[in-house]
């Protein structure tokens, strides 16, 4: 009797302390970030009206504008096809990268690593503006140019200079993934598959590349969830000469007059769209105990 | 029998030289990648630093060395005040986002209880979605709870550095949640067992024993945190007031127009200090 007390009273501590540990942090992100992305899926079915104001009103109207508008259908699909380009570039930079690491010794491996992780961490807007500076009008690589003799280039406000922004920014959110994986690759056997007969090439596709899968997906997900919202760095470097999702939620939002928040909050939503299905295909692509 | 070894022998012999990476051709052309990747990485960041400090006023090319671009930028009001509002926002949610993320570290990692899975996903959702999302729904969210202030007091409240503090602490939660976990993780719960079998009750216990050996962890976490919340430039556009300016929304709008050396000069000192403060949580982390 006295021992099922002693449990009981064992429990009723252990529940209050779960409820003083839980109970700030969740009431804060249910009140100021789940609640919030409610509302915004509310908007998205409302209707915008003539001052900006929000008119109570259900409608459809903001989705098939989306989806039928030229100006914002070319948005959608011009973001996913330039976090599609960036995130590719990006994987295709970043593993070669990540295997040279791994091939280190110890000692130079956390260097290096080191080395990758700081950009990662340092401002994401100082990292882009340097570009700027390269790829002006008058710009170093234009001087380094006509030193040569040769005939300047337009490098700034183009959408290459919005895609090279996007991969130097991202780059190493592919890279420490891709690293962790390698890193507890088992080497050897790649020379297992050599004495099986197969080439360095084989052996890569065959049991490399299978088995670091889950970083290449990891990789990939960070790497696109950044790009499909940009629009700093198509504002930078690209001019804003078309507009992505991102340029268009900004103008919604903030700039136009007036504002348009139930058009804006589809466009956040059809985003949310893009990821819920490539997180989805994360989750097929990896096995429980890879994450 | 003898045959069969040695041949398998010989690619043994080989081995250390592919694993260092060296001496084999694609070693070579694997060190040369490399080290073009990482003048990509870093060129465009030395080159800014290095055109701070040019006498070219539009801050592009090199045309001798002068530190005026920096003494403009300490005598600009303007600037300093966004710096201090930067840094005000990054102490006040550093702190708040720290405290809630220890708290949700514990309960996740030393709990079992219903409904676990979905508290972890929620935590880790404001890392997967896109800050832009997050940024107008707080915008969104914030307008309404000012429209019924307004309704309800008749007092007029509008977006101002408290805001951007909401939103800064919303995202950072998650990452302190992560780096805390971890140390967590690698905690020995006998040391815990030994205090409460002295005598120690369960707030003693946190204090004297669990909190001191996972401080490197909440150490690491409030950094993050810190750096993140220096960093952020997009909640920071959304959610500030007109009045209230911040450093990277300044320095945003300034590079819109063009390349000048002082916007060289500041964000110069951004990466110094964004720099130092990587230095530093790794050390501390490391020193687990």
């Amino acid at each position: 009797m006295a021992l099922n007390a002693l449990e009981h009273e064992r429990r009723r501590r252990e529940r209050r302390t779960l409820a003083v540990l839980l109970t700030p942090g969740l009431l804060w992100l249910m009140l100021f970030f789940a609640f919030p992305l409610v509302i915004i899926l509310v908007y998205s079915f409302m209707t915008n009206g003539p001052r900006g104001n929000i008119v109570w009103q259900f409608t459809p109207g903001n989705y098939i504008d989306l989806f039928t508008r030229s100006i914002y259908v070319n948005a959608y699909l011009r973001s996913i096809w330039i976090s599609i380009l960036t995130t590719v570039i990006c994987l295709l930079l970043g593993y070669p990268l990540a295997l040279f690491i791994v091939r280190q010794p110890p000692r130079w491996r956390t260097v290096l690593l080191f080395l990758v992780l700081i950009p990662f961490w340092t401002n994401f807007l100082v990292r882009i503006y340097a570009w700027q500076i390269l790829l002006a009008n008058n710009g170093l690589i234009n001087s380094f140019l006509s030193a040569l003799g040769l005939p300047p280039l337009k490098l700034l406000n183009t959408e290459w200079a919005t895609l090279l922004g996007l991969v130097y920014g991202e780059l190493p959110f592919m890279v420490l993934p891709i690293y962790a994986a390698l890193d507890r690759f088992d080497f050897t056997l790649m020379e297992a598959a050599a004495d099986l007969g197969a080439s360095k090439r084989r052996a890569f596709w065959r049991v490399m590349l299978p088995i670091t899968m889950p970083g290449v997906a990891a990789g990939s997900v960070l790497v696109f969830i950044p790009t499909i919202g940009q629009f700093v760095v198509s504002e930078l470097l690209g001019g804003a000469k078309v507009d992505y999702l991102g340029n268009l939620i900004q103008r919604l939002f903030l700039r136009s007059n007036p504002p348009n928040w139930p058009l804006g909050s589809a466009m956040a939503m059809a985003m949310m769209l893009v990821l819920i299905v490539l997180i989805l295909i994360y989750f097929r692509a990896t096995s429980e105990e890879d994450r | 029998m003898i045959e069969a070894t040695s041949t398998a022998a010989q690619p043994r012999a080989a081995r250390p030289a592919l694993e260092q990476g060296r001496l084999t051709w694609s070693g070579l052309a694997l060190t040369v990648y490399a080290v073009l990747i990482y003048l990509f990485l870093y060129l465009p960041i030395a080159i800014l630093a290095l055109f701070s400090f040019t006498r070219d006023q539009f801050g592009v090319r090199w045309t001798g060395f002068t530190l005026d671009w920096y003494l403009r930028l300490f005598a600009n009001q303007r600037l300093m005040g966004a710096t201090l509002n930067t840094l005000y926002v990054a102490l006040v949610s550093t702190f708040v986002a720290t405290v809630l993320g220890t708290l949700l570290a514990m309960a996740l990692e030393r709990h079992r209880f219903r409904g676990r899975t979905t508290v972890d996903t929620l935590i880790h959702l404001p890392i997967v979605i896109p800050e832009i999302v997050m940024a107008v729904a707080l915008l969104a969210f914030s307008a309404l709870v000012f429209d019924l202030i307004r309704l309800l007091t008749d007092e007029i409240v509008r977006r101002s550095l408290t805001t951007v503090i909401i939103g800064h602490i919303a995202f950072s939660v998650s990452f302190v949640v992560v780096v805390v976990r971890t140390s967590l993780k690698n905690f020995d719960r006998r040391l815990e067992e030994a205090a409460a079998d002295l005598g120690a009750n369960g707030w003693n216990v946190f204090w004297r024993v669990t909190f001191p050996l996972i401080l490197p962890g909440v150490i690491g976490g409030a950094l993050l945190a810190f750096t993140l919340s220096l960093d952020d430039f997009i909640i920071s556009l959304f959610l500030s007031g007109p009045g209230t300016s911040l450093l990277p929304v300044e320095v945003y709008n300034k590079v819109r127009r063009a390349v000048t050396p002082e916007i060289n000069a500041i964000s110069t000192l951004m990466l110094v200090l964004s720099i130092t403060l990587v230095v530093l949580s790794q050390s501390v982390q490391r020193r687990q």
